[in-house]
């Protein structure tokens, strides 16, 4: 193989939309809510559909608006189904999904039938073809420095990540581990969550178009559950997921490149590849991390007796 | 929805083949209605088990974990010089990476401190990731035609055939017979883990059972529903039928009903509208089906909840204003028996601690029930019924206080609140108890404390 501008236009918004995810991750981790991701990377087809009904264009922002509010309804909704109607959250999570993409599915196949919108290219993206689209952010007679525009958009949704958490900090990691302390101090923890459902459906929708939702679905938990493995301190727990995050992605694209030739196919996706190796980190760690599976000494079983298996 | 298909539901001739679909006197579409129908009845059944064990989502990962499957079935079958579209080696190799998902998924719940959510979503997005990279891969062989393997994704439920109404069939009446056989075990399962696994069952095996039929219906339902709708088919009808009752074997049977009702009904429309696709509109019907029963459903669901609430709050309100005036009459008057005589609203309003706007309103609610009557001074007076019903509310709060001063240790100052909790749901049995327990005849009590104004206007 050989490496091209375009790789490396590839590797960047693969990189940046990696870490863009692993940040609100981080939260949905502790909060036990990982599937969130999943949830909401399904049920923005609908916004989608409707977006390109009201719109009759493709214009990004159009969608963007559609896909964030239905992103932020389904977290509406499935809070609503699990609060009044007294159901588990992941299956209020799951009928909420499933009924959107549905209704996702019909709305597309009505409306925007002979446009180039379909299910498949939300789900797995087209990273292959970001470089394509190009933006020039600095020029002069001697260098000339271009991004691909995916690059900006996903790179928009990480300094947005970057900044709300910078500046709630506090009030996440509150919400996060004692909802109800958070209360008493007035931090409003339902405030927080709506905030970072808002995130999550933002990040999605920012990624989607350019690498589709596997790699936001992948980052938004491997990352962070990896890095969970790990350490116990949120900082660090920050850190080390934007970490993973990055290698992960660098790791896939050059799989993606490699691995088929190896065994003689043509070349796969990035972002399918991307997925596969942050996976791949993550069995590594199980396997062989701090309290790997592989370095578990029968000395710290002993530790805790008698407590019933962890279910 | 476009004019042409307004035009199609309101002309009769709609109706008749609407009819015809839904009471299987059309060839074309019997086998595909009965097919998702009895489809979503097994879906039904399975995923109630999931629902009870909290893990509805399993599902989701497992249908995802079994495209990596489908590409490597496809693969390898057109390596072993097969054309690789062959429908039982694809189902094949989706079960073995769904299963491989589902066992991942158990192992890290029970080796790291990860929970469920996070142990499902790793392997969901990996094992997804994974299939359309290998996917991708296997398209691009050459020589090969891997056209179609994406309707996996979303199915294609026209596309059933006798073999597949077999199939369907087949893990029916196959999951039918494993839950009755085991029903005890999973139920103990479900509702207690850590009692069955101290009990001596292997929980471990039950849960593999369980997943293995969560398999095996996720991958019969594969091609004709897809890989995402399956698992709506697996969580909404459970979901629905939970509003209905809280019985286990009624849930199981009205989740299988629903399921049922959703495949038929969904299937049935979905032959009308043929460029829609018919998972989808299977879901949407699962979904109103959801929507009916969590605003109707009598155990559970929002509307009767609401309305028991307000009954008990109605109940409590009149319970709190008839002791109240009850208690000032006591207070006021020396003599025994105790006369009916007006109060006056101050004294009232003074006697105990009311929220805002509560005072009018439960007056209001006692002269509409004919308790409470206003006299021409401005005062109120308990009716006939009203003095009886106040009379016997403050007796069986004070049985209830009595009770709890002589056998749960409770200082006398501290047993008003305490009643307060309980007395508005004592059952005139109970109250016999209390009599015999206390070995008390007498028709009227005396309090057994001193009763105070709890307004903070005369407290300090």
């Amino acid at each position: 193989m050989t490496w091209t501008e375009a790789d490396t236009g590839i590797l960047l918004v693969g990189v940046l939309c990696a870490m863009a995810c692993a940040l609100p991750g981080c939260f949905l981790l502790l909060r036990r809510m990982s599937m969130m991701g999943d949830a909401i990377s399904h049920a923005v087809l609908p916004g989608l559909a409707i977006a390109f009904l009201i719109s009759h264009s493709r214009a990004s922002w159009a969608m963007f608006i559609g896909a964030a509010i239905a992103g932020i309804l389904t977290a509406l909704f499935t809070q609503w189904i699990s609060k009044f109607g007294k159901v588990d959250r992941g299956a209020a999570m799951g009928i909420v999904f499933t009924t959107l993409f549905a209704i996702g599915l019909i709305l597309i196949k009505k409306t925007a039938d002979n446009v180039d919108l379909d299910a498949g290219c939300v789900l797995y993206g087209a990273i292959e073809f970001t470089p394509l689209d190009q933006v020039v952010l600095w020029e002069n007679e001697s260098s000339l420095l271009r991004v691909p525009r995916a690059a900006l958009v996903v790179g928009g949704a990480l300094l947005f990540n970057a900044l709300v958490i910078g500046l709630f900090y506090k009030e996440f990691t509150l919400a996060s581990f004692d909802p109800a302390l958070a209360r008493t101090h007035g931090f409003r923890p339902m405030l927080m969550h709506y905030l970072l459902m808002t995130m999550v459906a933002i990040t999605t929708v920012a990624s989607f178009e350019a690498v589709g939702s596997i790699i936001v679905i992948a980052m938004l938990i491997v990352p962070p559950a990896t890095a969970f493995l790990i350490t116990r301190n949120l900082p660090l727990l920050i850190g080390l997921s934007l970490g993973l995050a990055a290698l992960g992605a660098i790791l896939g694209h050059l799989f993606s490149q490699l691995i088929p030739s190896l065994i003689g196919l043509p070349e796969t996706t990035s972002s399918g590849m991307m997925a596969t190796m942050a996976g791949f980190l993550f069995l590594l760690v199980w396997l062989l991390g701090p309290q790997g599976l592989l370095r578990k000494s029968k000395i710290e079983e002993i530790t805790e007796p008698g407590l019933p298996p962890k279910l | 929805m476009s004019v042409a298909d307004l035009h199609l539901i309101a002309s009769s001739e709609f109706f008749d083949t609407l009819i015809k679909t839904l009471f299987l006197e059309s060839y074309n579409t019997r086998l595909v209605v009965l097919g998702t129908a009895f489809l979503g009845a097994t879906a039904g059944i399975i995923g109630s088990f999931l629902l009870l064990r909290k893990q509805s989502l399993l599902g989701d990962a497992l249908s995802h974990a079994t495209l990596p499957g489908i590409g490597i079935a496809f693969a390898v079958m057109v390596a072993l010089g097969g054309s690789g579209r062959n429908l039982p080696g694809l189902l094949l190799g989706a079960t073995i990476t769904g299963l491989l998902g589902v066992l991942l998924v158990l192992a890290i719940r029970r080796t790291t401190r990860l929970k469920d959510d996070a142990a499902m979503g790793i392997v969901l997005s990996v094992f997804f990731g994974l299939g359309v990279a290998i996917l991708k891969m296997v398209q691009e062989i050459p020589g090969a035609s891997a056209a179609g393997l994406d309707s996996f994704i979303y199915g294609k439920p026209a596309s059933m055939i006798m073999s597949d109404l077999i199939i369907i069939c087949v893990t029916l009446l196959l999951t039918i017979v494993i839950c009755l056989i085991i029903l005890k075990e999973l139920t103990l399962l479900c509702f207690d883990d850590s009692f069955a696994s101290t009990q001596g069952y292997p929980t471990t095996f039950l849960d593999i059972i369980l997943m293995g039929l969560v398999t095996a219906v996720t991958v019969v339902g594969l091609q004709s529903v897809g890989l995402i709708l399956i698992i709506a088919l697996l969580i909404t009808p459970p979901t629905s039928a939970r509003f209905w009752t809280s019985d286990l074997r009624k849930m199981l049977w009205l989740s299988a009903f629903i399921g049922g009702l959703s495949g038929w009904l969904g299937a049935s429309f979905s032959a009308f509208f043929e460029d829609l696709p018919a998972g989808a509109i299977i879901v949407i019907t699962a979904g109103i089906i959801f929507l009916i029963s969590m605003i109707f459903g009598p155990t559970r669901g929002v509307l009767p909840r609401y309305l028991r609430q307000r009954q008990l709050k109605r109940k409590v309100g009149r319970q709190h204003i008839l002791r109240s005036v009850y208690e000032i009459m006591e207070a006021e008057q020396e003599s025994h028996p105790l006369k009916n005589l007006p109060i006056s609203l101050e004294r009232l309003r003074d006697h105990r601690v009311w929220s805002k706007g509560e005072l009018p309103r439960l007056i209001r609610q006692a002269r509409s029930e004919d308790h409470l009557e206003r006299q021409p001074s401005g005062e109120l007076r308990l009716s006939e019924s009203g003095f009886g019903e106040a009379s016997r509310i403050t007796r069986n709060h004070r049985l209830w206080e009595l009770y709890l001063i002589k056998h749960a240790d409770i200082a006398p100052s501290h047993v008003d609140r305490d009643a307060d909790m309980v007395e508005h749901i004592l059952g005139a049995e109970m109250v016999h108890q209390l009599e015999a327990e206390l070995e008390l005849q007498e028709h009227t009590l005396e309090s057994p404390h001193v009763i105070e104004n709890e307004s903070p206007s005369h407290a300090g």
